[in-house]
Formats: C-alpha cells, sequence, structure tokens
C-alpha cells in the first residue's frame, strides 16, 4: 500500500511538472474547447430561454472532446524511451502508474472545466435555478467517469494502429449511460429540479467501473 | 464433427423455410396493423438471438481473462460478429415496421436507444479486433469485451425514463399475444438460434484454419532462418 501510494504521487508530480513547464496539454484543450463553444454557438442559436434546455448537453460534448485531446497523450509519453517498457520490468505495481495516470488527467480536466465554465455562463447568459455545489458533484462524477475509462481506453489503444482515432471510437460508446447522466443532472439542476437519481448512477458507474479498470489494467499494461 | 455441418446445415435451411411459410402464411393477420406485423417474427427472434450471442461473447471473454484459452477468444471474436449482424437485422426490421405503424422511422424510446447503444459497444469491439495487432488482440478484446457488457446495465438504466412507445416485451412484460403467433415466434427463434450457430460455427472453423495457416507460416519461416544460417 506505502509502495502503491509512493509511486502514484512520484509519477503524479512528475506529469504535473512536466505539464506545469510545457502546458502543451491544457492549452491545446482550452483553445479546443474554446472552438467548439464558438462553433455550437453558430450551429444553435445561444438564447436564454432555449440554451438552458441544451446548456447541459453542450458543455458536456465540449469537455468530452477536449478530454480526448488530453487522454490520448497520455501514454505518448511513457512510449518515447521505452519508459513504460522499463515500468513493465520494474516490480513496482501496475495499479500505481495507472492510478497516477488518472488522477493527472482528472486535475487536467478540472482545471479546464474551472476556467472554460465562466465562458460557458458569459456565453450562454445560463443561470443556475438549482444548488450549486450539485453542478460541482456531478462535474467531479463525470469528470472521474470520462477520465478513469479514457485513461484505460488510451492504455488500451497504444497498442493499435492509428492509436489517435481508436481512443474515442472505444471510449465514447462505453461513455453514454456516463454522458446522459452528466447531461440529465447538469439539465436538471440548472432548472432547479432534483438530480439524485443522475448523480447515483453517476457514483454507481464511477465505482463498478473504476474497480474493473483497476482489476484489467495490469493484464492490459502486460498484453504481449 | 466435420460430418455434422452439413446435416446441421440441411436441418437449418429446412426449419427455416418451414419458419418462413409459418410466418408470411401460417400465422393470423394482425387485427390492427395487418400484414405489416408479420415482420415481428424476424425482428423479436433477432433481437433475442443477438442478446444471446453478446452474452456468450461475455461469459467467452471472462474465459479468456482466466484461462487465456485459444478457443474461448475465437468464440468471443464469432459471436460478436455474428452478434452485430443480428442487432443490424434488429436495428433494420424496427424501422420498416415503425414507419407504417407509428408514422415515423425512429424515435429515441428505451428499447430502440438501448439496442442501438448496444449494437454500438460492440462495432467498437469489432473495430479494436481489426486494429490491435494481431498478438494482443485476445487480451484487449477480452477486457472491451467485459467493459462492453458492464456498461449495458447502465445503459438500460441511464435511459429508464425516457419514453417508452415500443410494445410490451412478449415474455415476462405486459404484452399479451395470441398463442398461435406466440408458436409462429417461437418456431422463427428456434431457426434462428439454429442459423446462427450454424454461421457461428462456420466462422469459428474459418477462424481456426486462419490461425493455424498463420501459425505454420511463422514456423515455416523460421525454419528457412535456420536453415539459411547453416
Amino acid at each position: 500500500m506505502n509502495a502503491l501510494s509512493g509511486i502514484t504521487r512520484v509519477t503524479l508530480l512528475k506529469d504535473l511538472r512536466l505539464e506545469w513547464r510545457s502546458k502543451d496539454a491544457i492549452n491545446s484543450m482550452l483553445f479546443f474547447s474554446l472552438l467548439v463553444v464558438v462553433v455550437f454557438s453558430f450551429s444553435f442559436d445561444p438564447t436564454a430561454e432555449e440554451s438552458r434546455q441544451i446548456a447541459g448537453g453542450l458543455v458536456w460534448v465540449a469537455f468530452l472532446f477536449a478530454a480526448v485531446v488530453a487522454l490520448n497523450q497520455t501514454w505518448a509519453r511513457e512510449i518515447r524511451n521505452q519508459v513504460l517498457d522499463a515500468y513493465r520490468v520494474s516490480p513496482a505495481p501496475a495499479n500505481s502508474l495507472f492510478v497516477a495516470k488518472t488522477l493527472g488527467n482528472f486535475i487536467l480536466v478540472s482545471v479546464l472545466e474551472a476556467l472554460m465554465t465562466p465562458l460557458f455562463i458569459v456565453f450562454y447568459r445560463l443561470q443556475s435555478l438549482g444548488p450549486v455545489w450539485q453542478l460541482g458533484l456531478v462535474a467531479a462524477l463525470g469528470t472521474w467517469a470520462l477520465v478513469v475509462n479514457g485513461t484505460f481506453f488510451a492504455a488500451m489503444s497504444l497498442r493499435t494502429r492509428s492509436r489517435e482515432i481508436m481512443l474515442p471510437l472505444l471510449l465514447f460508446p462505453i461513455s453514454i449511460p456516463a454522458l446522459v447522466a452528466m447531461v440529465q443532472a447538469t439539465t436538471a439542476i440548472l432548472d432547479g429540479e432534483g438530480a439524485r437519481f443522475w448523480i447515483v448512477l453517476l457514483g454507481t458507474y464511477d465505482l463498478v467501473f473504476t474497480t474493473v479498470c483497476l482489476l484489467l489494467f495490469e493484464t492490459v499494461l502486460n498484453a504481449e | 464433427m466435420k460430418r455434422g455441418f452439413p446435416i446441421v446445415g440441411v436441418l437449418t435451411a429446412i426449419l427455416l423455410i418451414y419458419a418462413l411459410y409459418e410466418a408470411l402464411v401460417g400465422a393470423p393477420t394482425e387485427q390492427t396493423m395487418g400484414n405489416v406485423q408479420r415482420i415481428f417474427y424476424y425482428h423479436v427472434p433477432s433481437a433475442w438471438t443477438a442478446f444471446i450471442l453478446f452474452f456468450i461473447n461475455f461469459g467467452a471473454s471472462i474465459f479468456y481473462l482466466i484461462k487465456r484459452n485459444q478457443a474461448a477468444d475465437m468464440v468471443a471474436l464469432v459471436t460478436a460478429e455474428v452478434g452485430v449482424v443480428f442487432c443490424t437485422v434488429v436495428l433494420i426490421t424496427g424501422p420498416i415496421w415503425a414507419r407504417p405503424v407509428w408514422g415515423i422511422w425512429w424515435t429515441w424510446d428505451m428499447r430502440l436507444t438501448s439496442t442501438l447503444v448496444l449494437w454500438l459497444i460492440y462495432v467498437s469491439y469489432l473495430f479494436l479486433r481489426r486494429f490491435s495487432s494481431s498478438g494482443e488482440t485476445p487480451l484487449l478484446a477480452a477486457a472491451l469485451g467485459v467493459l462492453g457488457a458492464l456498461c449495458v446495465p447502465f445503459v438500460y438504466f441511464s435511459i429508464w425514463f425516457f419514453r417508452t412507445q415500443h410494445p410490451q416485451p412478449v415474455m415476462g412484460g405486459g404484452g399479451s399475444i395470441d398463442p398461435r403467433m406466440l408458436h409462429v415466434l417461437l418456431i422463427n427463434w428456434l431457426a434462428f438460434l439454429c442459423f446462427a450457430f450454424l454461421v457461428c460455427w462456420s466462422r469459428y472453423r474459418l477462424e481456426k484454419l486462419q490461425r493455424d495457416v498463420d501459425a505454420d507460416h511463422a514456423l515455416e519461416s523460421l525454419l528457412d532462418l535456420r536453415g539459411s544460417a547453416r
């Protein structure tokens, strides 16, 4: 347990430091989701009444697309100089690496969401009729759902041809229930209705998929 | 085993012809929908067959993850491929029926949406199998097979509140059906199951042959290398 947390911490700090110095992922994600927001506003008329109906969907689709940008870069760094092979040879538990990568992506996508939310509020004149802390909870659970599956599938698609396109092909179908729950919960909260069912569903989804990803990650990492 | 194949093939063909006759001629015409309703005898058995095949895929994937058994991997591959075909049949026959009865081709209804998502998951499974390099395919595919199957209950719950206008399930639901129609439906299901089994079997033999040939090729090139080195 101690080794697990130690390796997780070191890997996480290394990734965050690399990202802090280069800011490659966060910049491309920010610009990408900005583009999504602008393109959407041309596709739909973002007037106040209708925008509340579709805002939940819009926000999450933008974040989902942007998250794929970050997720695709997760493992690419470790392929160079055969870092991943070295990791597989080392006695370090595979799951600590997975947890570190997932946490790293979670932090990255959360930062993106924190920076992009004000923009959404301004562009779509959003106003929450329900409690805001619930929106935060939905955001955290939803981001975790995207990131935990995304990190897992990114590790999986490393071994495939044309891996950049493979990740969304694998991630999107499996994420549909989580996406539905996030969108419905967000829309319900913005409209001032209860979203308890969706939050519980999202929490269960997170629990099940985190467990299964942790159980299967070592197998996928060592697949040969 | 090899001799059994043509026998099963002929029996399935006879059963399919009989089922077709029963569905088109034997079954009573539905009161309100008329002859359009007869598509039901293809739609529902295809759906049940597809679900069974996906379930076998799930079982085979778990078995592969535990035992690393080549046969289990081939079963998983075959059932996913044939299951996607049957699921496609469901998604095509549904709208053909819905257009005259509901007046629309498609609606984002609970059952329609969940079937579509199921189809998407297993198509992505086939994509993964196609795009990954051969040595790792079984493992990655098995992992995705397990995750995909676990996703199904969540799909179901997440669209629980979508309004449904799909007829109630015939089995274990609130729907009721004329016993004569049920009889025809079950005959069709049996025929479809036999057909699916036959296609799976044939595809399994092909896959096995392909893998044997690949293994022989690899061995041959290895022996050639040794021969030229000498």
